[in-house]
């Protein structure tokens, strides 16, 4: 029972973890049809942020700095490497995506010189909780309520201010809403900042509970995040969420039995049999809004 | 227009590829004077990718030693040592292009790698070419195997995973030993196996896991080692998993300790384990602090401290690892080596390689008929979580 109780709860705050950056990648492909492949990376790069910025900087201004730093991050990437190729074609936005993802890697890579980064503990959630026997992080218990509360703002944000109606509106029908006079590009910012936002909270969080940053910290919980996105529906954010809960916590009930090895064949057995079967995923394009 | 700013584009391009050497010591100070003679020594290791950290201070070993003794005498003659570098990018597949790199750059003897992957796909070019190889600290037999030109100054895993079975059982009494290692690494799961037949023959039970690359979370494999009632955690991986392992260990309060091999003796997985409730051992090539290797110690501390770069290679402290005392005494091997051959030829050096007998700070260097190192004892360290520091607990044989 106890252990039953500690690898579930792992699984729910690997999956809220997931969850944090699935949206980021499901709202993105709303509005642009594109899978930004950098937003893993964006990921690691606001933990290496908090290693390097907590050195000299008290906790209560570096947390808010790193994030100021990480939106600022989104935001210049989508200025510089998806904003000139608006009129190409689609593909040539993920490659230059790609491209971003490994110049951020390899940009790390220099800096920490390959060295793992220790990341500094957070008071309160790196300390250590006893429940029913079971030991774990403060952060555990606090993600999934905390990816509750954001993933619930952002909802309202997108159902009831001006900006989230005209997020809907681009997400709908790209041209059409900018001959309405939307101003797609400040639309398409906002998107990117909300999703970094949410990457640099998910970072704080996933970092506290695994500690190390190293350049590819960010492909595998990006990869998985993705497969979330697919599996709930990409375009569609309870569906990332949910997606990016069910992964989390398959995964790690895997981990606990005898068939270790088998734990990301999982998720990416999982993508290809969503793919096959319903392509639209769980709450596909006819049955939720995107974004 | 356009055609000349390619042109300019590729010029640019071209120049900054040839000024972005890998990291050049202090002694890199262009070309010697004319008539001064050079012998080349090949550093093969990783500056790059997963053992990238391990390999830079590897390297750093061979740079203080080149600091400490730049020349070396051949024929009456004083012939200054220049250390050639190729980053073999922890891959296999950059491996023999750094090797054949190398060759074409006419050294004399290679030193390296860390990591015995990349050894045993350099071998056959090393071989090929007649180039004498000398391991550092790649621990996999497959190395030096069926290898004429591999030579190796460490022990090796069989030795290493019985060693550690053997502390299991006499330091903690060990009945039942949790094994994790990450799947497709021949160095874990070599390991992980010389650790279950050894201490499986003992009477012990072995329960073995592995996580697939870049798994981060490492609860559950901890929560279940808890739950089959482990009394060791026997996990020999690379040092970011390590540092992610010791972590989450100390936030889940486990009380069974955790074993690692020589990868773990690094200063990165010691900050993990500093102020927290964890018991770490690690069993490794050299022992800091001890009244034999004082002048090493001192000199290399001092150098770190006066060489930024280098400080910044060993992860910004002056802790010694283990593989920085073994790229050390690699590079001394060397010079007796090509002392003993009197020649700078590499036919000379390798044929005079297997009569080297050498006593460096990691203890005696003798080589039997494979080219491997003889040892008979390996070092176990703990982590002490208070001073942050590595402390001897003792010296552990197969017997």
């Amino acid at each position: 029972m106890e252990f039953f109780l500690s690898i579930l709860l792992s699984g729910i705050s690997v999956g809220g973890q997931y969850a944090l950056i699935a949206v980021g990648y499901t709202m993105v492909y709303g509005i642009l049809r594109l899978i930004n492949f950098a937003h893993g990376d964006v990921f690691m790069v606001a933990g290496l942020m908090m290693v390097y910025l907590s050195a000299w900087l008290p906790l209560y201004l570096s947390v808010p700095v790193v994030l100021l730093l990480t939106v600022a991050l989104g935001f210049i990437i989508e200025r510089v490497a998806y904003k000139p190729l608006r009129a190409s074609p689609r593909m040539s936005v993920m490659i230059s995506a790609i491209g971003v993802s490994y110049l951020l890697q390899n940009l790390a890579l220099y800096i920490t010189g390959g060295l793992p980064q220790m990341y500094p503990r957070l008071p309160l959630l790196s300390d250590s909780v006893t429940i029913g026997g079971a030991t774990t992080r403060v952060v555990t218990l606090v993600t999934p309520f905390l990816v509750l509360l954001l993933v619930l703002a952002l909802t309202q944000l997108i159902h009831h201010t001006k900006i989230g109606m005209a997020m809907r509106a681009v997400a709908r029908d790209f041209e059409t809403s900018q001959l309405m006079g939307i101003r797609i590009n400040s639309v398409i910012s906002v998107t990117f900042i909300i999703g970094s936002f949410l990457a640099g909270v998910g970072s704080m969080l996933y970092f506290s509970n695994y500690a190390t940053v190293i350049p590819v910290s960010g492909s595998m919980p990006g990869l998985k995040a993705f497969v979330a996105a697919v599996f709930g529906g990409i375009g569609s954010v309870p569906g990332a969420v949910i997606g990016a809960f069910l992964i989390g916590i398959c995964e790690t009930l895997i981990k606990g039995s005898d068939y270790t090895v088998f734990s990301d064949a999982f998720t990416f057995a999982l993508l290809i049999l969503i793919l096959a079967v319903k392509p639209t995923g769980l709450f596909g394009e006819r049955t939720a809004q995107k974004v | 227009m356009k055609k000349f700013l390619a042109l300019a584009l590729i010029c640019a391009l071209a120049l900054s590829a040839c000024s972005s050497q890998p990291t050049g010591g202090p002694e890199s100070q262009g070309s010697a004077p004319a008539e001064e003679k050079v012998i080349k020594i090949g550093v093969f290791e990783p500056a790059t990718g997963d053992s990238g950290a391990g390999g830079k201070q590897e390297t750093l070993g061979m740079q203080y030693a080149n600091s400490v003794t730049p020349t070396v005498e051949i024929g009456g003659e004083t012939y200054k040592v220049e250390l050639v570098y190729a980053d073999n990018g922890s891959s296999t597949d950059k491996a023999t292009s750094a090797a054949a790199e190398l060759v074409s750059k006419g050294v004399s003897v290679v030193l390296g790698s860390y990591g015995s992957s990349v050894s045993i796909a350099a071998g056959p070019t090393f071989d090929e070419a007649g180039l004498a190889a000398i391991g550092v600290t790649c621990t996999n037999p497959g190395v030096t195997a069926g290898n004429d030109y591999y030579f190796r100054i460490c022990f090796l895993d069989p030795f290493q995973g019985t060693v550690l079975a053997h502390f299991a059982m006499d330091t903690f009494g060990a009945q039942t030993a949790y094994c994790l290692g990450e799947l497709g690494n021949e160095y874990d799961q070599g390991l992980v196996e010389y650790f279950k037949q050894a201490f499986e023959a003992a009477g012990g039970r072995v329960i073995t896991d592995s996580f697939p690359t870049n798994n981060s979370d490492f609860t559950s494999y901890l929560s279940k080692a808890k739950n089959e009632g482990a009394d060791v955690f026997f996990s020999p991986v690379s040092i970011a998993y390590s540092t992610q392992i010791v972590d989450q260990a100390a936030s889940m309060g486990v009380d069974f300790p955790i074993l690692g091999g020589d990868t773990l003796d690094n200063n990165r997985v010691l900050a993990a384990a500093t102020g927290k409730n964890i018991k770490l051992f690690v069993s490794t090539f050299y022992q800091e602090g001890s009244e034999d290797t004082k002048d090493f110690d001192e000199g290399i501390k001092a150098w770190l401290e006066s060489n930024p770069q280098a400080k910044t290679d060993n992860g910004g402290d002056t802790t010694i690892a283990a593989v920085t005392a073994m790229g050390f005494d690699a590079y001394y091997v060397a010079l007796e080596a090509i002392k003993a051959a009197d020649s700078a030829d590499p036919g000379a050096i390798k044929a005079a390689l297997p009569g080297v007998e050498y006593t460096g700070v990691s203890g005696r260097i003798v080589f039997d008929d494979i080219g491997d190192a003889i040892r008979d004892t390996a070092y176990i360290k703990t982590a002490n979580t208070e001073t942050g520091a590595w402390d001897f607990v003792t010296q552990q044989g197969v017997g």
